[in-house]
């Protein structure tokens, strides 16, 4: 082997990597090369849609046991990288396992794999044709290559990968409602993924490199004359147009009730939350201090984004449309975490971020399911699913709990680390915005239990106890086991996203990680 | 577009292109080329095969479904990616096959990712360009 890759006699070690790689390794490659992989095989399979299912579920099934090896291997051994094509870092593209990316990565392969059950009985055999499964690969691959790569201009092709298989996700169905909510969303995350793309064209001309590490280790030396203030706000706004912050949200609620549910589902889950960690690693890990002095302007979007998107659901009645200005709100609280920037705030953003991944998808399933049920979406016309339909019930109450901040759903935890770390801080109104918009949350989802469940229809029907599909509601039981885990015993979790906020406030160990010889010259 | 003089020329044509296309993916690996803009010029090909004599028989012409000629790229470039696994090197290092005495050719792993490219390029722009036509047709 060693003969063969250098047949002249050269020394590569100055260019390429020459320890033998570790097969434990490669799990930070899986989660992206095999969904690719998959989406290709399925894409082959095109005229047999009922096999996409089953391949599609234990694809996803061995990349989430993957992620989870890996998630346990980053907390025993620490984080570890992986440079591709054998180039040393920063030439290479370097994957990085860290807490932060895996406990992200592991969660959204847990949602991809519940929503990818659900879909398989409530998408029917033309959604299948047209892709929904490869589509939904492919928005894996994104989404864990987002969450895994250390280098810039990757993380940048990885937003193309999810956000186009995302427009074939919007328009399955080509219903005329999905066209228009469809052209919002596609124009204005272009626009927010051309900034992304001049932004780091504009890095690139000031540092020299993409590489994560690199350009960590290289901002200090340049911070005399080199706008990096500016960078830092120009990744501000694209990545706070992804998260759909105020005042850039108004994309999402324009577009995430027009598709299939479960698809909403997916976006609900996990697109908004690949902008905040987009947003955690370029304001806290590239540039620390720019993103400290902008932490007032994010402080003011923060409060913003809760209470508008807060008050969006109060004033909606089509619950899919409440779900989405619900998305909204919680964003903001993310973003409140960035704002406060200590360990505490951060790790809080990051408990914030898993919850609402969880919680977000099973609220859009258990509207679907409500759908299903109460044959509508809108709350003037449902009601008496209470006693039509008990077990959905209960888990929308849990759900509503949850997704409030109440015990014992998984929103409790991360709230009370962000008001806590706001309230030792100078963030009083913070800390009031949140447990503000934590009340008008309740007001709105109650508003929602209360009509659609506990009230009797209007016009005085009962409405038929019709058995729901057995693996939605499966589907939805699953997601709810980590809601309820979370919230009833914290404490492996919580010391994660500890992990990750810690690992985010110490920018050179990450480097050193990456680069071990201090960088590139 | 029925007219008789492209309807005459075009097979030869397409004929011409792919060979063309293959030329230039193959030469790709030293000069300039390679899978992306070979992939283009057989997408072009069929394009031209199908304004001048019909989608239908351009899709015959291709026996599959251009998307599953792209899903096939996309499959064999992931592989030729994964095979690195097997030498202990990082994701997508470039491996090479030992040197054949006498014949003056490179196998490698390189060669299969571009091979790959080429085919998701040829069946995805296809697959648009086929379906404006028919679109047209109509």
């Amino acid at each position: 082997m060693e003969s063969a890759s250098n047949p002249y006699g050269v020394d590569i070690s100055q260019a390429m990597i020459v320890e033998r790689v570790a097969l434990a390794d490669w799990l930070l490659v899986f989660p992206v090369a095999l969904p690719l992989l998959a989406a290709a095989i399925l894409v082959m399979l095109r005229s047999r849609p009922k096999l996409h299912a089953p391949i599609a579920l234990a694809v996803i099934g061995v990349v989430l046991v993957s992620n989870v090896v890996l998630l346990s291997r980053v907390l025993d051994e620490g984080p570890f990288a992986m440079t591709m094509g054998r180039w040393l870092p920063p030439f290479g593209i370097t994957f990085v396992a860290d807490t932060l990316g895996v406990l992200l990565a592991t969660t959204a392969a847990l949602v991809a794999l519940v929503c990818a059950l659900f879909g398989s009985t409530s998408i029917d055999v033309t959604g299948k044709r047209y892709g929904f499964y490869p589509f939904l690969l492919l928005l894996m691959t994104g989404v864990g290559g987002s969450f895994l790569t250390g280098d810039i201009f990757n993380l940048y092709v990885w937003f193309e990968v999810f956000l186009i298989s995302s427009f074939g996700l919007l328009i399955l169905g080509s219903e005329r409602a999905q066209l228009d909510g469809a052209f919002k969303y596609a124009i204005l995350n272009l626009v927010a993924t051309t900034l992304f793309l001049i932004a780091t064209g504009l890095l690139y001309g000031v540092f020299g490199t993409l590489n994560m590490a690199d350009i960590a280790l290289k901002a200090d030396g340049l911070r005399e004359e080199a706008p990096l203030t500016m960078l830092a706000t120009l990744y501000l706004v694209a990545f706070g147009m992804k998260a759909a912050a105020f005042p850039l949200h108004f994309w999402l609620p324009a577009s995430y009730h027009t598709p299939r549910l479960v698809v909403g589902a997916l976006f609900g889950a996990l697109l908004t939350k690949v902008g905040i960690y987009a947003l955690l690693r370029t304001l806290f890990l590239l540039f620390p201090e720019e993103g400290g002095a902008l932490s007032g302007v994010i402080a003011i979007v923060a409060i913003l984004t809760m209470i508008f998107g807060v008050i969006g659901a109060l004033a909606q009645t089509d619950i899919r449309r409440i779900m989405g200005y619900i998305v909204i709100s919680g964003i903001g609280i993310m973003m409140a975490g960035l704002a406060l920037g200590d360990r505490m705030g951060l790790a809080g953003t990051v408990l914030y971020a898993v919850h609402s991944m969880l919680v977000m998808a099973a609220l859009y399933l258990l509207v679907a399911l409500m759908r299903k049920a109460g044959g509508t979406y809108s709350l003037s016309e449902l009601g008496g699913l209470y006693r039509s339909h008990p077990l959905l019930a209960a888990m929308a109450l849990l759900l509503v709990l949850s997704a409030a901040g109440l015990p014992p759903g998984s929103g409790l935890w991360p709230k009370v680390m962000l008001v806590k770390s706001a309230l030792d801080g100078e963030g009083g109104w913070l800390a009031f915005a949140i447990l503000l918009s934590g009340l008008m949350t309740t007001l709105a989802l109650g508003r929602v239990f209360a009509l659609a469940f506990w009230r009797p229809r209007v016009d005085g029907a009962v409405v038929p106890a019709t058995p729901l599909d057995r693996s939605g509601m499966f589907a939805l039981v699953l997601i709810m086991v980590p809601i309820l885990w979370i919230g009833l015993y914290p404490e492996p979790v919580l010391a994660m996203a500890d992990a990750a906020a810690a690992s985010l406030l110490d920018p050179a160990s990450y480097s050193l990680l990456v680069l071990p010889a201090g960088g590139g010259s | 577009m029925k007219t008789l003089i492209l309807r005459t020329i075009a097979p030869y044509l397409s004929a011409l292109m792919m060979i063309f296309s293959v030329f230039v993916l193959l030469r790709g690996h030293n000069d300039p080329g390679g899978g992306f803009i070979g992939g283009l010029l057989a997408a072009s090909a069929f394009a031209i095969y199908g304004i001048a004599s019909g989608v239908a028989s351009a899709r015959r012409a291709m026996r599959f479904h251009p998307m599953a000629i792209a899903g096939s790229g996309l499959a064999m470039s992931v592989l030729a990616g994964l095979a690195s696994i097997l030498f202990g090197v990082p994701f997508m290092t470039g491996l090479w096959a030992p040197p054949i005495p006498g014949i003056e050719f490179e196998l490698s792993s390189v060669l299969f990712f571009d091979i790959g490219v080429y085919l998701v390029v040829l069946g995805a722009i296809t697959s648009v360009a086929l379906a404006l036509e028919e679109r047209d047709d109509e």
